[in-house]
């Protein structure tokens, strides 16, 4: 029994000492968590639907390595994403900015709901207007009737 | 007649710009360097690894900077076009070695020294150049790729087209084909040598 306590021991203490050489990562684990929330919003470009921080391509580890260099050197988010649309271009962000040239994209899907709402109610108000709920004229409730007695006695 | 014609509209509007989307080339994605001064870089010659070339060295030429590798596949497509640019003397270029040791997947840099991923760089650069033709006036080494993320490569080949002054007016991603240098390239470089 006390030999399987002791085992037991052994092996949660093991655990421990895997615990301690994980170390030198967790000291730069405030770097790392910076790294991925800007890489996140970043695209790969050689593979593009992939973040950068996703991605597994060369040139993602490098510029990975790049964003890791500025962290340390103590630039800030903005600094960054200038780093990199500075040589890669707006394609890079996720986000693109407000600027002439986005316009389109960024309002360009509210527009079409505006004009889709516009058009269905339009056409709402036309369809109210086309249909006549004047009562009918007694040679035409003639004809209706006629039409109905024949329906009926055929069936 | 009506109720159809609209939808028939839509659809037809809907086919054009998918038929426009879908023959976009992805690839070609814009370079935020058009119009602005060529990045400064002092890197070693591949001929002369002792001398270092810097792009203010070219203030004054017309010249095309020509990012390549050995492993990159589409370079030796493009090669032989550059090959022949080169003979006919209209174009100065100049080549940019790309991670030319660190971009092969075969080899594992991380295990080689510095003098020795630069030495093997060195080799299989001239070997190259000397088993292909040398198309460039020069090459430089971009052994890490810090060079080619200053100027936003992002696959190679990759070529860049710089005028006196030293600032980029063109960028062609891809490999380049006797029509490219045709259409786009000799008269640009016509245009700027002026």
């Amino acid at each position: 029994m006390k030999a399987w306590l002791l085992v037991v021991l052994l092996a949660l203490a093991s655990m421990t000492l895997h615990a301690r050489e994980a170390a030198p990562l967790a000291q730069d684990e405030a770097v790392e968590q910076r790294l991925v929330e800007i890489s996140s919003e970043l695209r790969c470009l050689v593979c593009q639907n992939e973040s950068l921080s996703g991605s597994h391509a060369e040139l993602a580890n490098d510029l990975r390595r790049e964003i890791r260099t500025l962290i340390r050197d103590g630039k800030s988010d903005s600094e960054i994403m200038d780093f990199m649309v500075s040589r890669y271009g707006d394609f890079v962000r996720y986000r693109p900015p407000l600027k002439a040239s986005t316009w389109l994209l960024w309002f360009g899907p509210a527009l079409l709901l505006i004009g889709g709402i516009a058009a269905l109610l339009i056409y709402l108000r036309r369809r109210n207007t086309a249909i006549d709920d004047s009562p009918l004229s007694a040679d035409e409730q003639q004809h209706a009737d006629r039409l109905l007695d024949r329906k009926d006695t055929q069936s | 007649m009506n109720r159809f014609l609209w939808p028939l509209v839509g659809f037809v509007v809907l086919v054009a710009l998918l038929a426009v989307g879908l023959n976009l080339n992805p690839r070609d994605v814009p370079s935020p360097l058009i119009g602005k001064p060529a990045p400064a870089f002092s890197l070693a010659r591949v001929d002369a690894p002792q001398q270092n070339f810097s792009p203010k060295d070219m203030l004054g030429k017309v010249w095309l900077l020509n990012v390549w590798s050995t492993w990159c596949v589409s370079c030796r497509q493009e090669h032989p076009v550059l090959v022949q640019m080169a003979k006919s003397g209209k174009v100065a270029l100049v080549g940019l070695n790309y991670k030319e040791v660190r971009g092969d997947g075969a080899i594992d840099a991380d295990k080689l020294a510095a003098d020795a991923e630069r030495q093997m760089a060195l080799e299989r650069a001239n070997g190259w150049l000397k088993q292909h033709g040398n198309p460039y006036a020069l090459s430089v080494l971009d052994l890490d790729g810090r060079v080619g993320i200053d100027y936003g490569v992002y696959g190679v080949p990759e070529t860049y087209v710089i005028d006196k002054a030293g600032v980029i007016r063109l960028k062609h991603t891809g490999p380049l084909s006797l029509e490219a240098f045709s259409t786009t390239i000799l008269p640009l470089v016509a245009e700027l040598s002026k």
